[in-house]
């Protein structure tokens, strides 16, 4: 330890051990989300096992165009993302700030289609509550579906402007040159995070838009 | 510094097997094949994920412990999933009592 | 400025009486207290605030106890009685006994017995006694407009369609809460993995710090899903989901899987800290190393993981499937195990040790006892054709209070008297603290040991009018709770008078082994410790000797 790192902080004993430290405490945070989706994904299985064909009903309302376009819009959001990472690993600061910056984009224009489908959606009844009107015998059931639509969208949903403000932030930092080949945690735990939260929709998808397409 | 630097060209050929399985799942989606579109669609995405994880979050060049860290979470929401979804799947094996199977209405 | 001329007189004070700089005297303005990342004194910020709520939450108990002295409901109605056990359940459980070991204990001592000079993410760790506060605040703004009446455990559809009371804001305080659990858990885990010193290798480590590894995974694994649960109850009852409303189609079951999952696991997030005070109080005065040092390490893991697989057996009869309440029947036998394990191995460190009496070793002598009676009911209560006879009796009452006050507060008060030097440099007064460990558990055992037998003759909990024949078991049951109330005030007033007045403690009064005891002074420096510390010996190296006293 010649010469000590301005990010290093007092209690641990150099670099390795903080960096370590911290990409540990994010994955155990991880564990965590992973979990805290997973109560909303075992009440998703519980009513889907339950309703079947209510599910397959609730389904067909979502426009699989939309939920496709997403995907593949939070899955090129990860691949900025990564590429940002990569990029402070290699100490350039520009391409930093250039990829955050690209991800931040892709992120929004997820949340700006989502939130046409949310209006759509609404706009046709289809919010559980007292303005909720579905014209089946089994509208009941076909609620619980959008519930879980709802709920578990919207949970994704708040995780990425989460994400939107940790990028917005690292982005500031990034400018300032804060992050080169020697000190980037925080790029790469915001970039855990944001992977996570892609990962959460690539099962969003499939169980919410696919499922009794056939 | 212990950072372990992934050549960019993994990250692309991971991001076109990303969308191409996006691509391939919504293509299936439309045949009717029972029970088996539920169980391509998950491996599907449980596939996708794995390519997120594995490459996208360096665990494929990490340590043991995040190996542990990763899979502890998932292996717990299994349980959570397997032990609600068992009550679920056995309750009307048995009718617990008259008006308890069907009462709910 | 003017503080910045008037603080060095003060700690010159400090300097001339304590002759030392410790985490105490390192500054006095409240913002050193409320912007500290210091581990130890957020430890402090802990101790304040839960015991804040336990004397909240006893204040309930004994309304409760003032209740049921007579048969008939003349103290209170029945639904402010249903929100006095309510509030009862949540401020001890979410607000006391949750927090108490790991966030008061465990704060302060892992990274000194570890060997470290903070825990991993100081930040995080201030700012979750800032979550833990904030959700508190809710929490007790509920209760002053009126409280809330589903029970502690807030099942569906009545807490979901049906109460009135303020369900949303007792659900957003412990929606709240819950994310200062996971994080001071995430802390422990990150800091036990990396950073202890040199030389301090898995198997060196106190006990004490296996069972808070043990504790921190069901902090981080099963605290999101009651949060995940609670979440749904707030959009259930803001948008009409559905989804625990059997009129709708809902299945209630779905929120007690949830529920449970995290719930029966937050037991041990009780109980496994109190087992690791246990550990090194027993071996401290056996004066001998603890027998089978492995096994009660892996058996805190064990109980950890096998606690996810056993949450059903609060399901049995609430129309759970037949088939799932025997698998998790058998798998709640299966915890018995390594709950025995750690009993037997404390049993064997006391067989020829050089055994004294001090006020921790009784309330930990109390815990083996108190927690063994707890843990074999339990496997009653585990039985299926016995938990369908017991099942919400007050058999279940005594059950789980012997596991949470007869074991997790008995431990918590062991560890508190214990450690008490060396979080305040000073001792307390021997002879009171004995005597009120001999209150606390001829109280403790009047309160419940009635209960355990008025449950068995098929008194319900939860209602305030019981029939007369009750009454002699729940009068002893009263008159017990007295006691054990001034069993706890006794202990508040005399460590409050040791702040001041108690004689100044060394650094090691007890003659124990570990880190915190043997490099660091009482109180410990800002930083922990001189220089880091180099581990070369086990734990609990103490001298084999057979004595003769
Ligand atoms: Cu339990």
């Amino acid at each position: 330890m010649a010469h000590e790192h301005a990010a290093l902080q007092h209690h641990f004993d150099d670099m390795d051990q903080q960096l370590e430290a911290s990409t540990l405490g994010m994955w155990a945070f991880l564990i965590t989300e992973v979990l805290f989706f997973g109560g909303l994904f075992a009440g998703y299985l519980i009513y889907r096992t339950k309703f079947p064909e209510a599910f397959d009903l609730g389904s067909h309302e979502l426009d699989i165009k939309f939920g496709a376009i997403n995907t593949a819009v939070l899955i090129g959001s990860s691949l900025t993302m990564v590429l940002a990472v990569y990029f402070a690993q290699l100490g350039q600061r520009m391409k930093i700030v250039f990829f955050l910056f690209a991800t931040l984009v892709l992120g929004g224009t997820f949340l700006g289609i989502k939130a046409v489908e949310y209006s759509h959606k609404i706009h046709d009844g289809l919010l559980p509550g007292p303005g909720f009107t579905f014209d089946s015998p089994i509208a009941d059931q076909v609620r619980i579906f959008f519930s879980f639509y709802f709920a578990m969208t919207g949970l994704h949903a708040f995780h990425m402007i989460i994400g939107a403000g940790l990028l917005s932030w690292l982005m500031y930092n990034a400018w300032q040159g804060k992050y080169d080949s020697s000190y980037n945690t925080p790029v790469e735990l915001v970039g855990l995070y944001w992977h996570f939260v892609d990962i959460v929709w690539i099962f969003l998808f499939p169980l919410l838009y696919l499922i009794g397409r056939n | 510094m212990s950072q372990h630097i992934v050549p960019m060209r993994v990250y692309f050929v991971i991001f076109f097997s990303l969308l191409i399985l996006t691509a391939v799942t919504v293509w299936v989606a439309f045949f009717d094949l029972g029970a088996v579109n539920d169980a391509v669609a998950l491996g599907i995405a449980t596939t996708k994920a794995m390519l997120v994880i594995l490459y996208f979050m360096h665990v494929r060049y990490s340590s043991k412990l995040t190996w542990i860290f990763a899979a502890t979470g998932f292996l717990f929401l299994i349980i959570l999933l397997a032990f609600t979804l068992s009550d679920v799947l056995t309750r009307d094996w048995i009718p617990v009592s008259a008006g308890w199977g069907g009462g709910a209405q | 400025m003017s503080t910045a001329v008037f603080k060095p007189s003060k700690s010159q004070l400090a300097d001339q009486s304590d002759g030392a700089s410790n985490y105490l005297n390192a500054g006095f303005s409240a913002k050193s207290w409320l912007l500290t990342v210091d581990h130890k004194r957020i430890a402090i910020l802990y101790l304040i605030s839960i015991t804040l709520f336990f004397f909240l939450g006893g204040l309930f108990a004994v309304l409760i106890r003032l209740e049921l002295l007579t048969p008939q409901g003349d103290l209170m109605q029945a639904e402010t009685y249903n929100k006095m056990f309510t509030m009862h359940g949540i401020v001890m459980i979410f607000f006391f006994l949750i927090p108490s070991i790991p966030a008061v204990l465990g704060n302060f001592l892992i990274p000194l017995m570890i060997g470290a000079k903070d825990l991993a993410f100081p930040r995080i760790n201030l700012l979750s006694w800032y979550i833990y506060s904030v959700g508190g605040l809710f929490t007790f703004a509920a209760i002053v407009f009126g409280g809330v009446d589903t029970g502690w455990t807030f099942y569906t559809p009545y807490s979901s369609t049906y109460s009135n009371s303020n369900v949303i804001l007792v659900a957003v305080g412990v929606f709240i809460t819950g994310f200062s659990s996971i994080l001071t858990g995430l802390n422990f885990i990150v800091t036990i993995h990396k950073m202890r010193a040199p030389g301090m290798t898995w198997f060196r480590l106190p006990l004490f710090v296996w069972a808070h590894y043990a504790t921190s995974i069901i902090q981080v694994l099963g605290t999101p899903v009651v949060t995940a649960a609670i979440m749904l109850i707030g959009l259930e009852r803001l948008f009409g989901f559905g989804i625990f409303d059997p009129k709708l189609g809902g299945d209630p079951l779905l929120f007690q899987h949830l529920f449970w999952f995290y719930s029966h696991p937050a037991v041990y997030i009780m109980i496994l800290p109190g087992m690791g005070v246990i550990s090194e109080v027993i071996t401290c005065f056996a004066k001998k190393k603890v027998f089978g040092y492995s096994f009660i390490a892996f058996s805190s893991i064990a109980i950890a993981v096998l606690g996810f697989l056993v949450w059903g057996h609060h399901m049995f009869t609430s129309g759970q499937s037949v088939y799932t309440s025997l698998v998790f029947s058998i798998l709640t036998f299966l915890v018995a195990v390594p709950s025995a394990i750690k009993v037997f191995n404390w049993t064997a460190t006391l067989y020829k040790g050089a055994v004294s009496y001090d006020a921790p070793m009784l309330y930990a002598l109390g815990f083996i006892g108190l927690f063994t009676i707890g843990g074999l009911t339990g496997i009653f209560l585990g039985t299926l054709a016995v938990d369908v006879h017991v099942h919400d009796t007050y058999f279940v009452v005594a059950h789980f209070h012997y596991i949470m006050v007869g074991g997790a507060i008995m431990a918590y008060m062991a560890g508190l008297h214990f450690w008490w030097p060396k979080i305040t440099g000073r001792l307390y007064p021997e002879g009171w603290a004995r005597f009120s460990a001999l209150v606390i558990f001829i109280g403790f055992h009047l309160t419940f040991f009635p209960q355990f037998i008025v449950g068995y003759l098929g008194m319900p909990r939860r209602y305030h009018v019981y029939p007369e024949e009750f009454q002699i078991l729940n009068v002893l049951s009263t008159a017990g709770a007295t006691i054990l109330g001034v069993g706890y005030l006794i202990p508040l007033i005399y460590f409050t008078w040791s702040l001041k007045s108690g004689p100044k403690a060394s650094a090691n009064p007890w003659g124990a082994k570990g880190l915190e005891w043997e490099k660091a002074s009482s109180p410990p420096s800002q930083y922990n410790f001189e220089k880091t510390p180099v581990v070369t010996e086990e734990a609990y190296d103490y001298e084999p000797t057979i004595w003769l006293k």
